[in-house]
């Protein structure tokens, strides 16, 4: 597999009037063609900032490039300008927001938001790109395209809206898909019926995509790789299989763990993982996960852990993996591993 | 369970005037009970009628018909001097932790608001003040706390604040609206181990409403399942998982994710087709029958009942 986009040592601020907020720090992963990655962290985590600065969405300023750089098919988009970036923006990367109440523009048609696209990057004539906007909305399933690219967002539900996001946003064929929680605001059915179609559409389209959840459900579902970031570092990563099964960080196992599973028998109390993750304006010298961990060490305080290759697609940054470190089991899961 | 019941809910309906004279059937013909000390989860989609549900039985709504008993009296029934000292019985806690402390007050005066309004602690503030720090101490937050505002707090301690004020009052009963649903997945599983310690602690009794069926599951003894205002299928929460009977169930049960790729890549998946019919003109008959698999000409004409299919186990479903 060929890479799409190359993350390395990116390290990514914000000034605020308190100080410097170390949002990203330090974090390198790669996406290949037609893969699936999904981005799994808690709200501060960095993950938001990552795919954002992706598509080039981080305000800046305030935010700014300390170092590392992005490379997406040969362009390296931590040094390109504004005007580049919207040649980029929409055509090659496009991404699926959170919120499909808020992220449709309220006062046009359906439609026109679909073909605007076309018309700018692709350049279409209004017909053609009406003809592709219909194409589009029949793909993503909903019914009777014709008429309804005439309609409002308002007129459509919570998951008709979020069909309509991923109809914009794949129109242009893009490379590379950034869906940042892209079912969070569903309903689960409806949720089931989005993940569906997404996945539908990277088998028929072979779109990249780098799905941003907490949902380790949904990661399980149609990741292929998972990338587990906390406090503005990636702490582990690897394929689905390793992530779930052979995972060798306390924080992946901490969330792997406080999730109750539905095919449980038992009713005891979940694994939490005790106290809040650190705040990222003065963020700790060692690993941002010690004062949390049950397994921290000295070592853990003082300084961040290199990371530590298991596998060609299996990484993990903690200073357990150091030869001197004790050797320590993943606890056995509360809800009985099947 | 051979426990008291402690809240019956009896053919409780709630409608809301809309514009154009309309109605809007919020909660429709509900009916369960919740014994003491038991935890009976509500569950079911945006628009199902699951809060309105638990603000009719604490009395923030007027119920359009039914009844509520509360310890055996009818809660519909009192006057409004006797339904306000019910509060020193009955607490909520709301879904977003944001929005649901002031802002302007400190914890100390968030959490002794509902104690101050009952008349409890009155002339002794030491006293008070006192039982403010054993609260918070029960929740897991410190006694330094007590003077801070909520914005110095993360979500999942601004929760704990909502579950210090609710205990304030030493409520029996206490509804929990969408507790966790706010809080990241690390933070939620602190949240409702606080919620079955304090259960242990205080012999409380819970309505959990939550859309998050698998935490639900979790905490629950019995879980009812609602849709578009209807109270579709009652059970023991192990049960249910095991042996769903509503087709609405099983497509609920079938459309959460499992975080386990195998067991995910393997299972088959009920997807539902289309979306949740307005509840301002629901299908007659059965309401779920527009998105059932099994819809009979029956279901078209006839709304199922609630009916007890095996022991502890109702559904209304024409298939039974």
């Amino acid at each position: 597999m060929s890479k799409l986009l190359e993350i390395k040592d990116l390290y990514f601020s914000f000034d605020t009037f308190q100080g410097e907020v170390e949002a990203i720090r330090g974090i390198n992963f790669e996406v290949n063609k037609g893969e699936v990655v999904a981005l799994v962290g808690e709200s501060g985590s960095g993950k938001s900032v990552t795919s954002q600065a992706i598509i080039g969405l981080n305000p800046m300023p305030p935010g700014r490039y300390k170092q590392g750089s992005i490379n997406f098919d040969n362009k390296d988009l931590t040094s390109i300008s504004e005007k580049e970036f919207q040649k980029i923006r929409g055509a090659e990367v496009s991404m699926i927001f959170q919120d499909p109440m808020t992220s449709l523009n309220p006062t046009m048609k359906i439609g026109t938001q679909i073909t605007e696209s076309l018309i700018k990057h692709q350049g279409m004539s209004k017909s053609e790109a009406k003809q592709r906007a219909i194409e589009m909305l029949g793909l993503v399933g909903i019914p009777n395209p014709d008429k309804l690219i005439y309609s409002y967002p308002h007129q459509f539900s919570g998951g008709m809206r979020q069909r309509v996001m991923i109809a914009i946003a794949l129109a242009c064929n893009p490379k590379l898909l950034i869906a940042d929680e892209p079912t969070t605001a569903l309903d689960v059915t409806i949720q089931a019926q989005i993940i569906e179609l997404m996945k539908g559409l990277q088998d028929k389209l072979h779109t990249s995509i780098i799905l941003i959840t907490h949902d380790l459900g949904v990661v399980a579902n149609i990741a292929q790789r998972v990338v587990i970031m906390y406090a503005g570092k990636i702490v582990e990563q690897g394929t689905l299989n390793e992530i779930f099964y052979e995972s060798r960080h306390p924080y992946t196992w901490g969330l792997l763990e406080s999730v109750p599973r539905l095919d449980s028998k038992e009713h005891g109390r979940l694994a939490s993982i005790p106290g809040t993750p650190p705040q990222l304006i003065d963020p700790p010298k060692g690993c941002p996960f010690a004062e949390r961990c049950e397994f921290a060490m000295k070592a853990c305080i003082e300084e961040f852990p290199e990371e530590t290759t298991l596998s060609s697609s299996h990484k993990v940054s903690c200073w357990l993996e150091d030869p001197a470190a004790p050797t320590v089991e993943r606890p056995v899961q509360s809800g009985g591993h099947v | 369970m051979g426990a008291k019941t402690l809240l019956d809910i009896r053919n409780l309906s709630k409608e809301f005037k809309v514009s154009g004279g309309r109605t809007l059937k919020a909660v429709n013909d509900v009916s369960f009970s919740i014994s003491e000390g038991e935890t009976f989860g509500l569950v079911g989609e945006s628009g199902c009628g699951k809060s309105t549900t638990g603000r009719t039985i604490l009395q923030l709504y007027n119920a359009t018909e039914g009844e509520i008993y509360f310890n055996g009296e009818n809660i519909i029934k009192m006057n409004k001097k006797q339904k306000y000292a019910l509060h020193s019985d009955m607490q909520m806690i709301f879904q977003d932790p944001y929005a649901s402390l002031n802002p302007r007050l400190t914890v100390t005066e968030i959490i002794s608001e509902g104690m101050d309004a009952l008349g409890m602690y009155k002339g002794d503030k030491s006293g008070k003040y006192d039982r403010v720090l054993e609260l918070l101490n029960k929740v897991g937050l410190k006694k330094n706390h007590a003077n801070r505002y909520p914005h110095e707090f993360s979500g999942g301690q601004r929760q704990r604040i909502g579950i210090a004020r609710a205990l304030a009052v030493k409520p029996k009963f206490i509804i929990a609206d969408e507790p966790i649903s706010a809080l990241d997945v690390s933070i939620q599983a602190q949240v409702v181990n606080l919620f079955q310690d304090l259960q242990e602690e205080e012999n409380l009794t819970y309505l959990f409403i939550a859309h998050d069926l698998s935490m639900v599951k979790h905490i629950s003894d019995r879980i009812g399942v609602m849709y578009l205002g209807k109270l579709v299928e009652v059970s023991e929460s192990v049960e249910l998982y095991d042996n769903p009977l509503h087709p609405y169930t099983q497509a609920l049960l079938s459309a959460i994710p499992i975080p386990d790729p195998k067991v995910e890549h393997s299972r088959e998946r009920i997807v539902l087709q289309g979306d949740v019919p307005s509840p301002m003109n629901p299908p007659s008959g059965c309401h779920f029958r527009t998105r059932c698999a099994h819809a009979k000409k029956e279901c078209e004409s006839m709304i199922p009942q609630l009916k007890e299919v095996e022991k502890g186990h109702f559904v209304a479903c024409h298939l039974y």
